[in-house]
């Protein structure tokens, strides 16, 4: 289908910081996700991802508040709605039913006091429809068949605590979770950040294979570059509340044409191939209460020019692909960015560095 | 680097702890409006009685009179100016109760920041202390020591009622700096070789600076409560007036059957009544602005 | 040039007790930093790391074996000497949140050890040296950030100040536990690049504890690796050979792991060899012999499963393994061809059994 599973218009997030105080903390956001696509959503903390990834399923804790824009699904049976109007009952069956989240820090997802088979026994029968009993047999056929998925052993963990498991057992009957009611959209916070290297691995490998079982499309978001190049095919990188790039992934990896991104991926420690010399951002990331004028990026920036401050740069049209696959990126001096990392043999010299210009106004 | 975007603002009263607790009282309208209260009746009973004439005198033709432009309060059973005596009421158990207060605060923050930082037998040893002192009825050893020494100075009365006050501090202290010393700046301080009265004192101590200082109101409270108490049932020197002396004698006399004397009656409770809504909601308002957890928007 | 070791570790262990039992968190570790050389220790959590480098840094005290300070063992140093070696080992945290007291200005936090040990006199050089300090960790202009507060900073200038502040001590020696792992990219190679310049001028070793392979090739390419697992260093050598060519089944199963930024590697990478168990075996219940036998690809029955392997060298560096060990038997030459996806016998990972 060429219908976009999910349209994100002009949305933006506020935060209630004092009585009559707010900060927004992402605005402007225009997403189209098609059925199957997996889009990261890319920055470094405090950029907006979590809340943005929060608001996609209206989520938002509660001082945040979804100030504008309009988020719509298209739903299972073919029909769509936008999630802005959507009466707290229909929310609930929505999420989980039709899109589901993975939070961040799988310690702590699970409450302590409850048993996994009872975590999957109040999902499934908090989102029933009404037309199945979740018997308890029922429960833990179900929640058996969606361990047996993720790779862990049914009859050690569903009775098990969740203290009692490691770290990438949990974050695995997590993701069980939300696929419990097999969910079209499922949005993945930071999936992989505090679990060891090797688990980590092993988080990756059963995303992709539940991704060609299932199908699903899938948000995630993470700071981890190398995770977004691993696991996704459209790439979304965030900077002070906004997108400030999209495209494919290889379009972000290989040819950043906003110098956010290609700074952040030159700054990427890789660990194949010889020891580049890295070179980082300067500056740090602005203050959401004090916003710098025009591209909020131009403070940090080696091409700013006068022109950058003046206004907000909106994303420009770069290379235009059907379904989302497009190459936009909100820079005025885009062509100018130049950056180089290919080759991955060990032999190859790997030059990082971006080109500066002639014109730069530093 | 041009790391100029968080230029450190020339704001260093606002930082500071007197600066927070000022900026948190000052702030939050309940906590506002109980630090005003509390002024005021610390600044009536203190300032009042100097600038209230003093001459009181025994006027057996004007026994309860009911409240007027002359007499605001009206007059009591010997004829005295009602108001005149609340003016001079209010010091004595607020200079006791705070007193009291500052003792069992010092004593507890002291020994419960040693208990907890070095723990073993010391620590041991004053658990011991606490457990006992926490057992005994604080009121009752209170009666019992204030009738033993028939003629007690207040000063005197602060050490006892301080003295029972102190345990149930210590061990929160004792905790929080059990706490406190496993956070990683404390270790930073050790591996800097800074010394250990300082580690305690300075690194650890100005962490709970807003805890302490709650708990100080807590115990001005319970300490103006206690030596109340204690002049109600009469057991002190009927000396000085003060608000529990009023009270006693209004009990003792049943003046509160009489519907003349009610402005007598009320006006001691009314400001131990005030006095204490005003020490409570300036604790909630400091507690907001001390405590990070809350201060963090 | 064989000068005696800035800092040696020799067979150190540290058993925990715990309520299931004596655990050895760190089985007989032996390392040695040189100034102006960085050692990297690189494993999972739970391997050991940390452990090792608070022992190393004299904050615990190891259960046996020994922490020498050019060349003299901790144990039998006398007071003064005992000083002298805190000051010149600093430590640098995991969290740059929790190592600044929240209630210090920087100027405070930078100057305490400073007129503790009467390094300076007076205010007027006590901010002079501050602002020196901030200055060497590239925090400019020092005087924005001498009266701030650790909650009006991010976690890199935080972090910064950490590092600041064991510079105060004129440090012979660093110990960074992860100091790195808690910032954002572009901020983690700055500071990376920060602490590489103090190597380099002020001739300072380090001991850089991290998970990240990525870190440790980066900031230790002229510098060594240690690889540890399970409380034992399984693969040590230097960090070109280490990560270049890898030799241990769980190094290169670390660095098959990391992901990097470049899909179509990422593409190619799909197909490596994957860890028989994804899970980390207990402490308290150790595999018999090699450690790591139970998760390891190459493993062989009857050649992993009975004794401890020792480290011992092969290709330029120490592994701690069997089949690599019996493999060079024969052909002593340094051969290069047991890479990790070359080892044979493709597995599927079996479904997560119990720890």
């Amino acid at each position: 289908m060429t219908d976009p599973i999910l349209s994100v218009r002009d949305l933006s997030i506020a935060y209630r910081t004092g009585r009559k105080e707010s900060v927004t903390a992402v605005s402007g956001i225009d997403l189209d996700l098609y059925e199957g696509q997996s889009l990261a959503l890319v920055g470094e903390s405090g950029c907006g991802k979590t809340t943005l990834g929060l608001g996609l399923l209206r989520l938002l804790p509660g001082l945040g508040e979804i100030t504008s824009g309009s988020l719509t699904y298209r739903l299972k049976d073919g029909s769509t709605a936008d999630l802005l109007k959507m009466k707290p009952e229909q929310l609930r069956r929505f999420r989980w039913a039709e899109a589901a989240m993975v939070f961040q820090g799988a310690m702590n997802a699970f409450n302590p006091v409850i048993k996994i088979i009872d975590h999957f026994a109040d999902t499934l029968r908090d989102h029933s429809d009404g037309k199945k009993q979740w018997t308890k047999a029922a429960v833990e056929a179900r929640a058996g068949e969606l361990l047996e998925t993720v790779r862990l052993d049914p009859d050690r963990v569903l009775q098990s605590y969740p203290h009692e498991l490691s770290g990438g057992m949990k974050q695995r009957a997590l993701i069980a979770l939300a696929i419990a009611l097999d969910p079209q959209v499922l949005v993945l916070d930071e999936p992989t950040t505090a679990l060891d290297l090797l688990t980590q691995r092993s988080i990756v490998q059963q995303l992709h294979e539940l991704r060609k079982k299932f199908g699903f499309t899938m948000v995630f978001i993470t700071h981890d570059l190398g995770l977004a190049a691993e696991l996704a095919d459209r790439v979304a990188t965030m900077y002070a509340g906004r997108i400030i790039e999209t495209g494919s992934a290889r379009d972000i990896f290989y040819e950043p044409k906003h110098p956010y991104t290609a700074g952040l991926i030159n700054a990427v420690m890789p660990v194949k191939g010889e020891r580049p010399q890295l070179e980082s951002i300067p500056g740090y990331p602005p203050s959401l209460k004090a916003m710098p004028s025009g591209c909020a990026f131009h403070p940090r920036c080696a091409f700013a020019t006068d022109a950058c401050k003046r206004e907000r740069i909106d994303l420009d049209l770069l290379t235009e692909r059907p379904l989302g696959m497009s190459h936009t990126a909100a820079c005025l001096h885009h062509d100018q960015v130049r950056f180089q990392r290919k080759g991955t043999g060990t032999s190859t010299e790997r030059p990082a560095s971006i080109v500066e210009s002639e014109t730069a106004d530093v | 680097m041009t790391a100029v975007e968080a230029p450190a603002p020339r704001r260093k009263f606002r930082e500071s702890t007197l600066g927070q607790i000022w900026t948190g009282l000052t702030r939050s309208p309940a906590g506002f409006a109980g630090t005003v209260l509390v002024l005021a009746i610390v600044g009536f009973s203190f300032i009042g009685p100097l600038v209230v004439d003093q001459h009181n005198p025994t006027d057996t033709s004007q026994i309860w009179t009911a409240p007027s432009g002359e007499h605001w309060l009206g007059t009591q059973y010997e004829g005295k100016d009602t108001f005149t005596i609340l003016v001079n009421s209010g010091a004595e158990p607020i200079w006791v109760g705070g007193m009291a207060a500052t003792m069992a605060v010092i004593v507890a923050v002291v020994l419960g920041s040693i208990a907890g930082y070095f723990r073993g037998r010391i620590d041991a040893l004053l658990l011991q202390l606490t457990d006992v002192t926490v057992t005994i009825p604080q009121f009752l050893l209170m009666i019992a020591v204030v009738a033993f020494f028939e003629d007690i100075p207040p000063w005197g009365v602060a050490i006892v009622v301080g003295s029972t006050m102190w345990a149930f501090l210590f061990r929160s202290i004792r905790a929080q700096v059990m706490s406190l010393k496993e956070r990683e700046f404390v270790e930073a301080a050790k591996l800097q070789h800074l010394g250990t009265a300082r580690i305690v004192f300075r690194e650890i101590l100005p962490n709970m600076a807003g805890f302490i200082f709650v708990n100080f109101v807590i115990a001005v409270n319970q300490a103006i409560y206690a030596i109340v108490g204690l002049y109600i049932l009469g057991l002190m020197p009927s000396g000085t007036p003060n608000w529990g002396l009023m009270i006693h004698l209004s009990w003792q006399n049943n003046f509160f059957l009489l519907p003349v004397a009610m402005p007598f009656v009320l006006a001691p409770l009314l400001m131990i009544v005030l006095f204490t809504i005003g020490l409570v909601t300036m604790g909630r308002g400091l507690d907001q602005a001390l405590n990070p957890r809350l201060r963090e928007r | 040039m064989s000068e005696t070791p800035l800092l040696k570790l020799s067979g150190l262990e540290q058993v925990f007790d715990t309520r299931k039992g004596p655990v050895a968190a760190v089985g007989g570790v032996d390392l040695e930093i040189k100034a102006g050389k960085v050692l990297c220790l690189v494993g999972e959590s739970g391997c050991g790391k940390t452990t090792t480098a608070r022992a190393a840094a004299g904050i615990t005290r190891p259960t046996s074996g020994a922490v020498e300070f050019r060349g003299k063992p901790l144990t039998a140093m006398n007071a003064a000497e005992r000083t002298e070696y805190r000051r010149s080992v600093q430590y640098i945290h995991q969290d740059p949140y929790a190592a600044l007291n929240p209630t210090r200005t920087v100027y405070s936090t930078l100057t305490a050890g400073l007129k503790r040990h009467g390094l300076v006199k007076g205010r007027t050089e006590a901010r002079a040296k501050a602002a020196e300090l901030l200055r060497l960790v590239d925090l400019t202009p020092p005087e924005s950030y001498l009266d701030s507060y650790p909650h009006q900073l991010s976690g890199g200038q935080r972090q910064r100040v950490n590092v600041a502040r064991s510079l105060a001590m004129d440090p012979k020696l660093l110990i960074c536990d992860e100091s790195t792992s808690m910032l954002d990219v572009s901020i983690r190679v700055s500071l990376l690049n920060t602490l590489g310049r103090l190597r380099d001028e002020l001739d300072v070793g380090f001991l850089f504890i991290t998970h990240d392979l990525a870190v440790a090739k980066y900031f230790a390419w002229d510098g060594e690796i240690a690889v540890m697992y399970l409380g034992k260093v399984v693969e040590h050598g230097p960090t070109p050979e280490v990560i270049g060519n890898p030799q241990h089944p769980y190094t290169k199963a670390l660095i098959g792991a990391v992901c990097e930024p470049d899909p179509d590697l990422a593409k190619a990478n799909r197909s490596a060899e994957q860890l028989r168990s994804a899970e980390i075996p207990s402490l308290h219940d150790l595999p018999a012999g090699c450690a790591f036998h139970p998760r390891c690809p190459a493993f062989e029955p009857g050649v992993c499963d009975g004794e401890r392997p020792l480290l011992q060298l092969a290709s330029r560096r120490n592994v701690a393994c069997h089949v690599v060990a019996r493999d060079r038997a024969p052909a002593a030459a340094d051969d290069r061809t047991l890479t990790f996806d070359a080892v044979p016998g493709l597995r599927r990972p079996e479904p997560e059994s119990a720890i």
